[in-house]
């Protein structure tokens, strides 16, 4: 490998302080230390450190994406394929999908790592680690058929407005892939939601009968029909055993929605190995869950509606609830702190996003808005955990 | 009544070189150095100029805000140099030992008698006050401070840290002249903190003192975790702590007068030739013993443990209050996408490398960082190494921030240093722990003075 040392050493006084390009600087340090983890020994404090650093953090996130990634990538091409009504082979399929996410993907990381680079150099600090994990988590929570300056305009004003006003990587208060999103969802609503963005359908002739709508979409429609209302019957009887939307296929994840949020089997798999790797909460994850179960338990037992009817577990596997739990829940930053903090940070987000969803159709993304607003939340709910501290101290410096 | 408190919060981290109870015999000195930078929180004055004729036990420099903080010379001889750094900041006192080793007349100290006065004068002037630590700002102790209570930790828990026992051979009566002596320099209670996971040192456990028991992981011979468990410091109080390994040289100093800082050394390590146990005195010239012992290409000596030593040259002194050498590889080299590998047999504490699996692996670390520094991203990961019941992240935000009161709040009169420096290692964003907390410290130090 010295030859590549041997490039990284040849460019290096060219985007130092003094070279002519040391605008670039940010970006030779990130791709340098990428390939060499520097050789920097300890200078004050403990003279041995972990292995661990924060690309590696990062990279298990993505590592942990990859399994509903590629799945997200193989049920864009089969709905496409199958609005026409035809069966395609698992590798068309793929590379339909392949297709459609790479620009997405590529688009995301160039204008989220342009945003970061400039502000690197600005603030003369290296580029962070964290953009790494916003900015595939961006292109997997779009629909698949929105525009790719869409994506860039959301990607850019979240960096911006999410990140870098707060001061970077660590001092942001909102997730950042979120705030992309919620930023998209209000803009361009026409883009984000009702059924014709879902599922590309161009370059066909469309299936009788065909609907883009995603379950969401069609339980919202059942809001103020009442139960069991004979208008609903054809809605609900696709989210049966055997339906489109049924437990067991929104569970792997083949029906239609934002790209990487429909298969909770395999967000479940990259949750685990977040847990096993230490990288992710389980504190929020299952709290979470539990949050989202209780609120989904207590429509069920009184619900008005079939929406607030729906079994409570499949009610969580339908939309983005089961992405968010694992992956936008748990970023480190924009959760809450303290263990036990993070117990309740977890189950007010799934309880919250469960009842705006249902309490509020328009908003399908209400797993989206309860995290976000649990995200402002968090640093209160931190501070009554240390304030509780803080007067066990006090108390015991009274009776002392 | 003695208890034993479990200690699950924490990790030993386990080091090849590690050593067996083999006498390396006597560092032959001839040259001492006592460096001001031993002693963090004070501001050095010097007692003698170069060319003076000192005995061990005489005076070499104290702390001008609190004259009564001495630091003597461990030997007899002249002071051959005063060696300064930038703005004529003292780096050390060299004195050329003339290998008589007389000792300065302070008379032994008869403890039933004597006031608690009588006692502090003759710690400060004997030199071994030194060895008591304060809490809160983990500074040398000044004797003109009345402590709630004295902690004495007798684990020795650190990373390739020595055997007390072995350490303490013969030392029975010194060490209980010692705890006399300190119980008169308190109106609370002694404390001596004992492994439950060791066998017993009976010179300890029969020193007087009211004996409590710590098992489990490291840091559970830290003052600082003992006294969370025992006797949590609140504000406004003053606590002293004593490591069980300097006993000795305070009841030497209790029974005849005579400050002799002598310690059964550990020398341990990947990069140590020979482990063992070396005779020496405290700011011992160590450079002819590093060259014999120790293979020293590209290797880091520490005076000390690998997680709060000092760094010293291979032709360094042995720094104060040190009774371990620790010799390990430097950790210079670069790494190819050492990030993303499986990193099989690589050291971690985290569950993102499969080491957790194997608990009993021993390592042959370096000094490494393994990473470059980064913003708090990773949340609740310092908990699992502080068992003590603060939230360490808020504290050290609170410090960053220099927010006194919130400092104050969250409880930094508790911490010092070294008990962020298990968190220190593990941090994924290697911040520098120990550092911002000594910084936290000095910040609410000088807003008391």
């Amino acid at each position: 490998m010295k030859f590549v040392q041997n490039i990284f050493d040849k460019t290096r006084p060219l985007v130092e302080k003094d070279g002519k390009r040391n605008i670039l600087y940010p970006l030779h340090n990130a791709i340098e230390t990428m390939a060499f983890v520097p050789g920097h020994t300890a200078h004050s404090g403990a003279h041995v450190r972990d292995s661990i650093d924060l690309k590696r953090t990062m990279v298990f996130v993505i590592f942990a994406l990859v399994p509903a990634l590629l799945f997200g990538m193989w049920n864009i091409g089969r709905l496409h394929y199958g609005a026409f009504g035809e069966e395609m082979s698992l590798m068309d399929n793929f590379l339909f999908g392949a297709l459609k996410m790479l620009p997405m993907i590529i688009v995301t990381y160039a204008a989220g790592l342009g945003v970061e680079i400039y502000f690197s150099w600005k603030r003369n600090h290296p580029v962070n680690e964290g953009f790494l994990v916003s900015g595939l988590l961006i292109p997997m929570i779009m629909p698949v058929d929105i525009p790719l300056w869409m994506v860039a305009v959301s990607t850019i004003f979240a960096v911006l407005i999410g990140k870098e006003v707060f001061g970077g990587t660590g001092m942001n208060i909102l997730n950042p892939a979120l705030t992309a999103r919620a930023f998209a969802f209000f803009a361009y609503p026409t883009w984000m939601s009702g059924d014709k963005v879902w599922i590309n359908t161009k370059g066909g002739e469309l299936v009788d009968g065909f609907s883009g709508a995603t379950a969401m979409g069609d339980l919202a429609t059942t809001v103020g029909q009442g139960l069991g209302n004979p208008a609903t019957e054809a809605v609900m009887s696709q989210f049966a055993d055997g339906g489109t939307y049924s437990f067991m296929n929104a569970f792997l994840g083949l029906i239609p929605g934002s790209v990487g949020e429909t298969s909770a089997a395999l967000i479940l798999l990259g949750g685990l190995f977040l847990v096993a790797t230490g990288v992710g909460s389980w504190r929020i994850m299952v709290s979470f869950f539990i949050g989202g179960l209780t609120m989904a338990g207590i429509f069920n037992a009184f619900a008005v509606n079939e929406f607030m009817g729906l079994n409570p577990l499949h009610q969580l596997m339908l939309g983005g609830f089961m992405f968010g739990m694992v992956f936008m829940a748990t970023d480190p930053v924009s959760a809450a702190q303290t263990a036990t903090g993070k117990l309740i940070y977890g189950f007010l987000a799934g309880f919250f996003g469960i009842m705006i969803r249902v309490f509020n159709p328009a908003y399908p993304e209400g797993i989206m808005l309860a995290i976000l607003f649990m995200n402002v939340m968090a640093p209160l709910i931190d501070y009554y955990v240390v304030e509780a501290n803080i007067k066990r101290r006090a108390k015991r410096l009274a009776k002392a | 009544m003695s208890q034993t408190f479990k200690i699950r919060k924490g990790h030993d981290i386990q080091l090849v070189g590690a050593a067996s109870t083999t006498d390396l015999g006597t560092v032959e000195a001839t040259t001492y150095a006592v460096s001001p930078l031993d002693f963090p929180g004070i501001t050095p004055k010097l007692a003698v100029k170069a060319g003076a004729q000192v005995k061990a036990g005489d005076t070499l420099f104290f702390d001008k805000d609190r004259p009564e903080v001495k630091i003597c010379s461990p030997v007899s001889g002249e002071v051959t140099e005063v060696k300064r750094g930038a703005k004529r900041k003292i780096l050390s006192v060299v004195v050329l030992s003339d290998g008589q080793n007389a000792f300065a007349s302070h008379g032994s100290l008869n403890v039933s008698s004597a006031s608690r006065e009588d006692v502090a004068n003759f710690f400060s002037n004997t030199g071994v006050g030194a060895f008591v630590t304060m809490r809160p700002y983990g500074v040398a102790a000044s004797m003109n401070d009345l402590p709630r209570d004295i902690f004495i930790s007798g684990i020795q828990s650190a990373p390739l840290a020595g055997d007390l026992a072995y350490q303490l051979e013969g030392k029975e009566a010194q060490i209980k002249a010692a705890v006399e002596a300190l119980k008169a320099l308190t109106t609370g209670k002694v404390y001596m903190s004992l492994d439950a996971d060791a066998p017993e040192v009976a010179a300890l456990k029969d020193a007087g003192a009211e004996v409590n028991y710590f098992s489990g992981k490291h840091p559970k011979g830290l003052a600082g975790t003992q006294i969370a468990k025992i006797a949590p410091i609140n504000k406004g109080e003053i606590v002293w702590t004593v490591n069980a390994i300097d006993l000795p040289v305070i009841g030497q100093a209790v029974l005849t007068g005579e400050y002799n800082p002598e310690y059964k050394v550990v020398v341990a390590g990947s990069k140590v030739m020979n482990a063992g146990y070396v005779l020496a005195k405290q700011g011992a010239s160590l450079g002819a013993f590093i060259g014999a012992n120790i293979n020293t290409d590209n290797t880091r000596v520490i005076a000390g443990d690998v997680l709060t030593g000092t760094k010293i040259e291979a032709d360094g002194y042995l720094s104060f209050g040190k009774s371990q050498l620790t010799a390990i590889p430097e950790g210079n080299q670069t790494e190819f996408f050492g990030w993303v590998t499986p990193g099989f047999g690589k050291f971690s504490m985290n569950k993102a490398f499969l080491a957790w699996m194997f608990p009993n692996r021993k390592y042959d670390l370096n000094t490494g960082m393994h990473g470059e520094e980064r913003a708090f991203v990773v949340s609740g990961e310092y908990d699992k190494f502080i068992p003590m019941d603060i939230y360490p992240q808020h504290l050290l935000r609170a410090i960053l921030v220099n927010d006194i009161e919130k400092m104050e709040q969250l409880g930094i009169y508790e911490v010092v240093p070294e008990d962020f420096a298990l968190a220190e290692v593990a941090c994924t964003s290697k911040m520098e722990l120990q550092k911002l907390v000594r910084e936290g410290l000095e910040a609410l130090r000088k807003e008391m003075m």
